[in-house]
């Protein structure tokens, strides 16, 4: 970004052997520090806080379910976040197209519950997908065809998406019993299996799995992905070099999207089992983080997923055993990608001790 | 009927005094922005300057139970954050839109945690008498005019006089002038003897005092009381009057009173049960953002180095 | 030419000035100095160090060694507020103003000279007016400088230096981007600042200039100072063989010209910026086979949008781009750069960074163009063995150097990213080629290989447009030579008809 013309190295190229893993876990480590420091604020025990913390997200087989369980839209979200800004785009929007695609799959679902499961799951799978690329393609449009920076129309469209669903399970959709902002429950034939007995674990990691290996294709080993990165880097000179750089924007929203409204329905059928008002905790922005995190590239965000979904599962147990909330977890997730991407101050540091 | 009896009716008084009510906050965290991007940089944290503002303006008026200490701290609250960015964007280099969004991210966990931490997890929500409306006299009285500017809080004046105040600064003063250098030319802001570096900080600590203050007034003089994330999007709304605005003071302020009124409109609506689902309404400021966005982006033209990070070239 | 140097210490007197950019040394011990009402001329070829020692004397670099003296006195020069404390006066190449700030505006801020706070901008343009009624430099203090003309600009520039209390002004090839006539309006300028006992510092590698103007001239080669001399005791030959070290001759066309078909063409091409300024009306012209078209004209007169048209970065307003193709000649005015690659394009832009190069390495950015293309991607997925035997063979062939096809293309030299740029251009036999500046910012050495290539490719039968600010380069390489003002052709000449008189004319727009 910053082109500096100076002749000679830059200060960090002397460090440019240190990996940026070790510097991402080092970012974990400082940001579970500063964490530290505010359960000491809240007057608990940082140890037994971390403990149970630990102890909730990984320390058993149903825990570590658990944590497995929420990577699985933290995943998806966080690779169309990765996608999407590969292709020099930021999409803000994957939290209002999961709405909107989990909506649009629970209500296939719902319209034709005695479909066999090989029909009915696919064509959810289909529908999420699709209703999800429809939203972000809307956000690509504005900013392509009037300029308008997607970076506030998406905020702006997940508002008037989850306003639009809230809507629609308070009205349309909601259940007979009409008590609660929700459908009906999907039918057996909709749902997924289980992975593991005994936890809630669904075939749906699988598939988030899937999705990883199969965007790290599509980003290193296709020309597809080759020149999204091109346009993401310098969309000019993808110009220059004949690409169709609309096309290949649009693209980046529209699999952008197709993951985020994947992200929604697996919490469809996975979890809730029926579309709620309260569907996501946001992770459509906690994507955003897990695809910082992951270096925007897909194991990357695996990682980072799994990481941020264990910080999350394991908070709500820290919060039962400490009393300390678990929206510390949130101002951890921050603090790790701010610390990330400070990790540029570390670099200063050290070049200009190294300079004396 | 007398045809112009609407404009003394209350519901208009009502409307009209919603209207300025709704507008200032996001007409304080524009103009916060617009000192940002006029330097060259992109805030994006203005969602979070504006939270940072909110809670802790509460926090404090609700401890020390002064409502002006409140209003001090919550602005430095927001300065401390554009300190943040600008360590950031200024000194790192770091892209400007990925540190404003997770420094918005975290915002919101912060300002949560931060809450429970003091007023507990209980369901009882701790409240301020905010700050009453002090009406001007005479002036208060002119159809129109006066429950738009002259029936209102006292932090809707000092709103009101930031307008002229930040026109003067970026359009009369030397101030606005380095201001201007280093956005469109910062290599050459350097040549001049302008610090690009020190330029910028000031600019983002200036907007996250004005944008904290527009938390604060969330928080002080709109309702009484905090809630999660009750900025709901309104700094990121800001970008868009910015853009509406020309990043221009009167233009903000003008812009910030459309939306205003069309928060006011759809908060009526929601009264009056007019049939149309609530969501709807709730929407309408959502819509018009787009739809300003889509008339008005691209129209003006940007300072030539917004969103560019800066690097003096030195020998080591 | 008789002026009074004055006696004393030198306003300005570099000694053993070292600056080094990691392994890199880009100015070796070097010694300078200029005195009162002299006008000392800085030569040297590109990458010599001609820039750094300035950026040194701007308080933009601080030299590892040597000490500045100013009228005597070692001073320490940290930042451009030192310089100018110190009455040293900048003219940058690429202008330092601000565009969307008056004149006046323009001249005073960051001091505090015309008030701290709130600033006189009256008091500055009574000033302004002043010092320009007394050296001829009029200006309208009140001009916003976005709407002034590159000359004008020039100088605001030299008006800043004197407000700001300049007594040693310093131009970095300030010719650049004037036009022959208003190089002479320039020299006027600066004949009467010396003689008002300014300190000129003037930085070319342009010989005639040098000749005409200087006192006294210094040769920097390779970061060393390679000889200072009195101008009148020295000539252009001397100067040419001190500055290059070897007689490097450049090569140029052969003359026999024997075009064939028309491969590109543009129709009445016009087209209109995003702020509705004209930048092109009525533009037609045409490039056959075996030919080079060169486009001569001073800087931002069309010449820059009217490669983007050629290739296909912008779409005209109206009128039409017509390329020849194996089944005649197809209208591609609305098609992008894919459709004219496939047609046998090549761009060489004249923006590398901006346009041409991407953050990838060598080898990605060597298939940029080409990615689609068996054997480098089969059925959409990469072959990245054939990627990568393809990117070794360009380096080969271009003699890049690099530590292999993996290097980062941004890690480069200029002249080595150029040669990146050229190569991928012409690895696919193109039939025509936009070449915009090729030659910026390179050593003689990578400028006579990229004019080897290009006469190549002409011997082989590509239609080339050469669009160049560089008059020795337009002259050395065209066939035919068009000239470009104010957004028009103005004129159009075989080698043979060319003189510097009718293109200088042409080139202010003074001639038809």
């Amino acid at each position: 970004m910053s082109s500096s013309e100076a002749a000679g190295p830059s200060p960090s190229s002397a460090l440019a052997g240190r990996s940026e893993f070790v510097s991402s876990l080092l970012a974990v480590v400082l940001a579970l520090a500063v964490g530290a420091v505010l359960i000491l604020a809240w007057g608990a025990s940082p140890v037994t806080a971390y403990a149970a913390l630990l102890d909730g997200a990984f320390g058993s087989w149903n825990s570590l379910g658990e944590t497995l369980l929420r990577a699985i839209p933290l995943t998806f979200t966080g690779l169309a976040i990765a996608i999407a800004f590969r292709g020099g785009t930021f999409n803000l929007g994957a939290e209002g197209q999961l709405f909107l695609g989990a909506t649009a799959a629970a209500w296939v679902g719902l319209a034709i519950p005695t479909l066999p499961a090989p029909l009915l799951i696919p064509a959810m799978i289909v529908t999420a997908a699709f209703v999800g690329a429809l939203w972000s393609l809307l956000a690509g449009v504005l900013k392509l065809r009037f300029g308008a920076n997607e970076l506030i129309t998406t905020i702006m469209l997940n508002y008037i998406a989850i306003l639009f669903v809230s809507y629609l399970l308070r009205g349309p959709l909601q259940e007979a019993a009409g008590y609660l902002p929700q459908t009906e429950r999907l039918s057996a034939n909709a749902r997924f299996p289980a992975l593991i007995a005994g936890t809630r674990l669904h075939l749906g990691f699988l598939l988030a799995l899937a999705a990883v290996v199969l965007a790290h294709i599509a980003l290193w080993h296709t020309s597809w992905g080759f020149k999204l990165r091109v346009v993401g880097l310098n969309a000019r000179a993808a110009l220059n070099a004949g690409y169709n750089v609309r096309l290949l924007t649009l693209s980046a929203f529209v699999v952008s999207g197709v993951l985020a409204g994947l992200a929604g329905y697996m919490e469809v059928v996975g979890v809730q089992r029926r579309m709620i008002e309260n569907l996501s905790p946001g992770f459509g922005y906690t994507g955003i983080i897990v695809a910082l995190l992951g270096q925007t590239s897909p194991f990357g965000v695996l990682a980072a997923a799994i990481l941020f979904a264990g910080l999350q599962v394991g908070g709500s147990t820290m919060q039962t055993a400490s009393g300390v909330p678990s929206t510390l977890t949130t101002i951890i997730q921050g603090l790790v990608v701010l610390f990330v991407i400070g990790r540029g101050a570390v670099d200063l540091f050290l070049a200009r001790r190294g300079a004396k | 009927m007398d045809p112009i009896a609407f404009v003394t009716d209350p519901v208009m008084q009502g409307f009209l005094q919603a209207t300025t009510r709704l507008a200032i906050p996001i007409m304080l965290a524009a103009l916060g922005g617009m000192f940002a991007e006029r330097a060259g940089v992109l805030n994006i944290a203005l969602e979070g300057m504006m939270l940072a503002g909110a809670f802790t303006g509460f926090a404090t008026a609700y401890a020390s139970g002064s409502l002006w200490l409140g209003v001090a701290l919550g602005m430095s609250a927001g300065a401390v954050i554009g300190l943040v960015l600008a360590f950031y964007t200024v000194k790192l280099t770091s892209n400007q839109v990925v540190v404003g969004i997770a420094i918005n991210l975290m915002m919101i966990g912060a300002t949560s945690y931060a809450f429970r931490a003091i007023f507990g997890p209980g369901t009882d929500a701790p409240r301020v008498t905010p700050f009453p409306p002090v009406n001007i006299p005479i002036l208060a009285d002119i159809p129109i005019l006066g429950p738009l500017f002259f029936q209102q809080g006292v932090l809707v004046y000092a709103a009101f006089v930031l307008i002229p105040l930040s026109w003067i600064v970026m359009s009369r003063m030397s101030a606005g002038m380095a201001i201007t250098a280093v956005g469109e030319h910062p290599e050459a802001a350097e040549t001049l003897g302008i610090s690009v570096a020190r330029v910028r900080t000031l600019c983002l600590v200036a907007s996250g005092l004005i944008a904290g203050l527009g938390g604060a007034f969330l928080s002080l003089s709109a309702t009484g009381l905090f809630l999660d994330n009750m900025t709901a999007g309104r700094g990121y709304i800001a970008l868009a009057i910015l853009l509406l605005g020309r990043r221009n003071p009167w233009g903000i302020a003008a812009a910030a009173a459309l939306f205003g009124g069309a928060d006011a409109f759809q908060l009526r609506g929601q009264g009056f049960g007019s049939g149309i689902p609530y969501q709807f309404l709730v929407m309408l400021p959502y819509i018009l953002t787009i739809v300003v966005l889509i008339g008005f982006a691209g129209k003006g033209r940007d300072p030539a180095a917004l969103g560019r990070p800066f690097q003096r070239n030195r020998a080591e | 030419m008789t002026s009074a140097i004055g006696d004393g210490p030198a306003p300005l007197d570099l000694s053993g000035i070292t600056v080094r950019f990691g392994s890199f040394t880009a100015n070796d011990a070097v010694d300078f100095s200029v005195g009162r009402g002299e006008i000392h001329a800085l030569l040297g070829e590109n990458g010599a160090g001609k820039t750094t020692l300035m950026r040194v004397v701007a308080g933009l670099i601080i030299p590892q060694e040597g000490t500045i003296r100013i009228d005597g006195r070692p001073v320490r020069l940290a930042s451009p507020l030192d310089a100018a404390a110190e009455g040293i006066g900048m003219v940058h190449q690429h202008f330092m103003l601000i565009s969307t700030l008056t004149v006046a505006q323009n001249v005073c801020v960051g001091i505090a000279k015309a008030g701290r706070v709130f600033p006189d901008l009256a008091k500055v343009a009574r000033d302004l007016e002043e010092i320009g009624a007394r050296y001829g430099l009029q200006v309208d203090p009140h001009a916003l400088v976005g709407s002034l003309s590159v000359a004008s600009r020039q100088r605001v520039e030299i008006v800043k230096a004197l407000y700001r209390g300049a007594r040693i002004l310093v131009l970095d090839e300030p010719t650049a981007v004037l036009a022959p006539q208003e190089v002479d309006g320039l020299f006027r300028v600066l004949r009467m600042l010396a003689e008002a006992g300014t300190a000129i510092v003037f930085i070319s590698h342009k010989l005639g200039e040098v000749m005409a103007l200087s006192h006294r001239v210094s040769v920097l080669r390779h970061g060393r100072l390679v000889a200072t001399k009195p101008t009148a005791d020295t000539n252009p030959a001397e100067l040419a063989r001190l500055m290059i070290g070897e007689d490097l001759v450049l090569p140029t066309v052969d003359g026999a010209h024997t075009p064939g078909q028309v491969a590109i063409e543009t129709r009445g091409v016009s087209l209109r910026d995003e702020l509705g300024v004209t930048r092109l009306s009525d533009v037609s012209l045409a490039a056959r086979s075996g030919e080079i078209v060169g486009v001569a004209g001073v800087d931002g007169n069309g010449q820059q949008q009217l490669a983007e048209i050629l290739a296909g970065l912008q779409a005209p307003a109206a009128g039409a781009v017509i390329m020849a193709s194996p089944s005649g000649p197809v209208d591609v005015s609305r098609s992008g750069p894919g459709r004219r690659i496939a047609l046998g394009l090549a761009h060489i832009p004249e923006d590398r960074h901006h346009t041409a190069l991407v953050d990838m390495s060598i080898a990605d950015n060597a298939v940029l163009d080409s990615i689609d293309r068996p054997p480098l991607a089969r059925r959409g997925f990469l072959a990245h063995r054939a990627i990568r035997a393809f990117a070794t063979r360009l380096i080969a062939a271009n003699d890049v150097r690099c530590t292999g096809p993996e290097q980062g293309v941004m890690t480069l030299s200029g002249g080595n990213q150029q040669k990146v740029v050229l190569g991928r251009a012409l690895a696919h036999d193109p039939r025509v080629i936009v070449a915009v500046q090729p030659t910026r910012g390179l050593d003689l050495g990578a400028t006579a290989f990229v004019h080897r290539q290009l006469l190549a490719e002409r011997e082989k039968g590509a239609a080339i447009v050469l669009v160049s600010t560089e008059l020795d380069e337009v002259l050395a390489l065209s066939d035919r030579i068009v000239v470009m003002f104010a957004g028009r052709i103005v004129g159009a000449m075989s080698r043979a008809e060319v003189t510097l008189e009718r293109l200088g004319a042409m080139m202010t727009g003074q001639a038809a």
